[in-house]
């Protein structure tokens, strides 16, 4: 079963057409990127997945369910990382983290908050008050928080935004390491190397319409580019 | 374009904004309305008395104050006879009268034995609120006229009379009758200032409580945006009408708290002239039993859930902190409204449309449940709780619609004033 199946997703805003009619699915524990210029409906798609949004057209199933009829089935089995996401200023990275693990599970929630805890990798920083973080640290926070309560599909938006190259290595071998444990991950990214390395398959998405999509490998050979970002930039100029 | 130029050109571009003005429009609107209505109010005081004159006494002085009387004040009913007080009475009742005066038979000989005359007022009151107390206050003046032309009439008579009684020859002995119950040797000012210190309390820590928690809740959904954790906050498993009722049950304990705190200070000030006319309201029977209080916390709280839903409400307009402060003005200004209405006037003589502006704002039912529960209204009181209960109920209702929607991330909204209240899209 595909984990996500998307299908002639519609999505406007007022006259505005943000996505166009796109189709794609992705199997259970894959690594799917969405990639696309600045305003081409990524961001819109992320968030009609994570059940932010509501759609004007086409279906959209997530694990089996309805986003427009299930979503609070879907909010139990996602996790959802906002490019420019936030955290609760006047708490601790424990005490945003134990917020958040109060809504799963109560017998997981030490669980989950311990493993919060070892991807946000702060040491003694994680007992400071969030106002005081770097931006790197914000972020780094952040992904602990999307990915510590095991959901069984992680949407990313941006994941390594902001965090330098060695953060960024590490958060991208994480988000490698929980696909291989189950978890299948949506990322949309302006990375083209990261895309290359983390992503099973991938789909470009341009005007709210997908043009492209296949393993990176193959979209390669067939412009016979010697990386994703050129094939990014063919398409998106095509 | 020069420097100077160029910055404000922006400046006003950006602060040119709905968000800007429609709190304040709303607020002017508010206030227009205010001030028609009192202006009714005024327009009346301005009126003179309306009165009825019984005169027993058809010597000089009761006659000299029974002409002056009529020449000043409209007499809608007359008689010589106080055995017709009843119906006098009845008379100014139903003629909107705002005293019956008695002038007893004994009225000029007391004055020729350098006794005060007394002046039998029988004042009809309808309202407890400043406003409510200038007709008697102009009558005030009238029988300060009627002292002093007794006053020329026993000189010019008599020169070596007693300086001291000739200064003040006749005395008032005055009964205030309000909401059927008779007040024997209270005036109306005096009866509406010991109202009013006992029921002032509410209405004020009301007003605070709603500034205070309301203002808790408009910014924590405008910081909830600023801050980027709304989105998180959505996509988790917790139901919209959680996070609504969990932000409105916060704010309303933080707004309990700061309200008692408040109440503790308040309350020390109050106790300092409670009792300043010397009266007890407890030995006229006007005393908030046990269960009053019950009835007063009721409808204090379900004021507070409603106000604080309708700042949730407001809260969810809120782009960032700048913006929650604009959309606190206007809860601001629904709080203090009925406090100052509360204040200068009484529920039952408000004109028609100033009484449906009261009723429909949810702050006014606790400020006036006090002292609607002093003399038995509990109509006033249980009506009030259940529109408010309602108003809250509706208002949760509209907010958990509006978290359910796309209108809290991206603004869409079918009313185009609205957007720019609420724009932030991104594709």
């Amino acid at each position: 079963m595909a984990a996500v199946e998307v299908k002639n997703l519609v999505k406007k805003y007022g006259s505005i057409d943000a996505v166009n009619g796109i189709s794609f699915s992705i199997n259970e524990g894959e690594i799917f990127g969405l990639i696309g210029p600045n305003g081409a409906g990524k961001t819109t798609t992320l968030r009609v997945l994570s059940t932010l949004l509501s759609i004007n057209g086409g279906s959209v199933t997530i694990l089996g369910y309805d986003v427009r009829k299930q979503s609070a089935d879907i909010r139990k089995l996602i996790s959802y990382l906002p490019e420019d996401a936030g955290a609760y200023k006047n708490l601790t990275g424990r005490a945003y983290l134990q917020f958040i693990a109060n809504f799963f599970d109560q017998k997981e929630v030490p669980v989950i908050v311990q493993k919060g805890i070892e991807i946000a990798d702060l040491g003694a920083r994680i007992d400071d008050r969030v106002d005081t973080y770097s931006k790197g640290m914000m972020r780094r926070l952040l992904v602990g928080r999307a990915l510590m309560t095991n959901p069984k599909l992680a949407i990313l938006d941006e994941p390594t935004s902001g965090l330098d190259v060695i953060n960024a290595q590490e958060i991208r071998k994480l988000v490698k390491t929980t696909a291989q444990s189950g978890t299948t991950v949506l990322l949309s990214s302006h990375n083209m190397l990261e895309v290359e390395y983390l992503c099973d398959r991938i789909a470009l998405i341009s005007e709210g319409k997908i043009v492209e999509e296949g393993k990176p490998k193959t979209l390669m050979e067939k412009y016979k580019v010697r990386n994703i970002e050129e094939v990014f930039i063919r398409t998106v100029r095509e | 374009m020069s420097g100077l130029g160029n910055i404000t050109k922006k400046e006003i571009r950006e602060l040119l904004t709905p968000a800007t003005f429609v709190p304040i429009i709303l607020v002017a609107l508010i206030f227009a309305t205010l001030g028609n209505s009192l202006q009714g109010i005024q327009e009346q005081a301005a009126t003179p008395p309306i009165i009825g004159v019984i005169n027993e006494d058809n010597s000089t002085f009761g006659t000299m104050t029974s002409t002056i009387l009529h020449e000043r004040a409209k007499v809608v009913y007359n008689s010589t006879s106080s055995s017709d007080k009843q119906v006098g009475l009845e008379t100014l009742k139903e003629k909107n009268g705002v005293a019956l005066i008695i002038i007893p038979q004994n009225f000029t000989e007391r004055i020729r034995h350098e006794q005060p005359g007394n002046i039998e007022v029988y004042w009809i009151m309808k309202g407890a609120g400043l406003m409510d107390t200038l007709p008697p206050s102009i009558f005030e003046s009238l029988i300060a006229y009627i002292n002093t032309n007794i006053s020329k009439e026993l000189i010019q008579e008599n020169t070596t009379v007693n300086a001291s009684f000739v200064l003040s020859p006749t005395k008032r002995v005055e009964t205030t009758k309000f909401k059927d119950q008779e007040f024997i040797g209270l005036s109306p000012s005096i009866l509406s200032g010991m109202l009013s210190s006992q029921t002032m309390l509410i209405p004020i820590v009301m007003m605070m409580i709603i500034i205070m928690a309301g203002s808790i809740v408009i910014t924590s959904m405008a910081l909830e945006k600023e801050n980027k954790t709304l989105e998180t906050l959505l996509t988790l498993p917790v139901k919209r009408t959680s996070i609504v009722t969990g932000k409105i049950v916060a704010a309303a304990v933080i707004g309990l708290l700061l309200a008692i705190i408040y109440m503790i200070g308040m309350q020390f000030y109050f106790s300092g002239f409670q009792f300043s006319a010397g009266v007890n309201l407890a030995s006229y029977g006007l005393v908030i039993t046990s269960t009053d209080f019950i009835w007063i916390g009721a409808s204090l709280f379900i004021a507070l859930i409603a106000g604080l839903s309708l700042c949730m409400l407001m809260g969810t307009f809120a782009k960032n902190y700048k913006s929650a402060q604009t959309l606190t003005f206007p809860i601001t200004m629904l709080a203090m409204i009925p406090m100052f209405i509360t204040m200068f006037a009484d529920f039952d003589t408000l004109p028609l449309a100033l009484k449906i502006f009261t009723f429909a704002i949810p702050f006014s039912h606790p400020m006036m449940a006090p002292r609607a529960l002093l003399f038995h209204d509990y109509t006033l009181v249980i009506g009030g709780i259940v529109y408010v209960a309602i108003f809250a109920i509706v208002t949760i209702s509209i907010v958990v619609w509006v978290f359910k929607t796309d209108r809290l991330l991206v603004g869409t909204t079918k009313f185009k004033w609205l957007k720019g209240l609420t724009r932030r899209r991104r594709f």
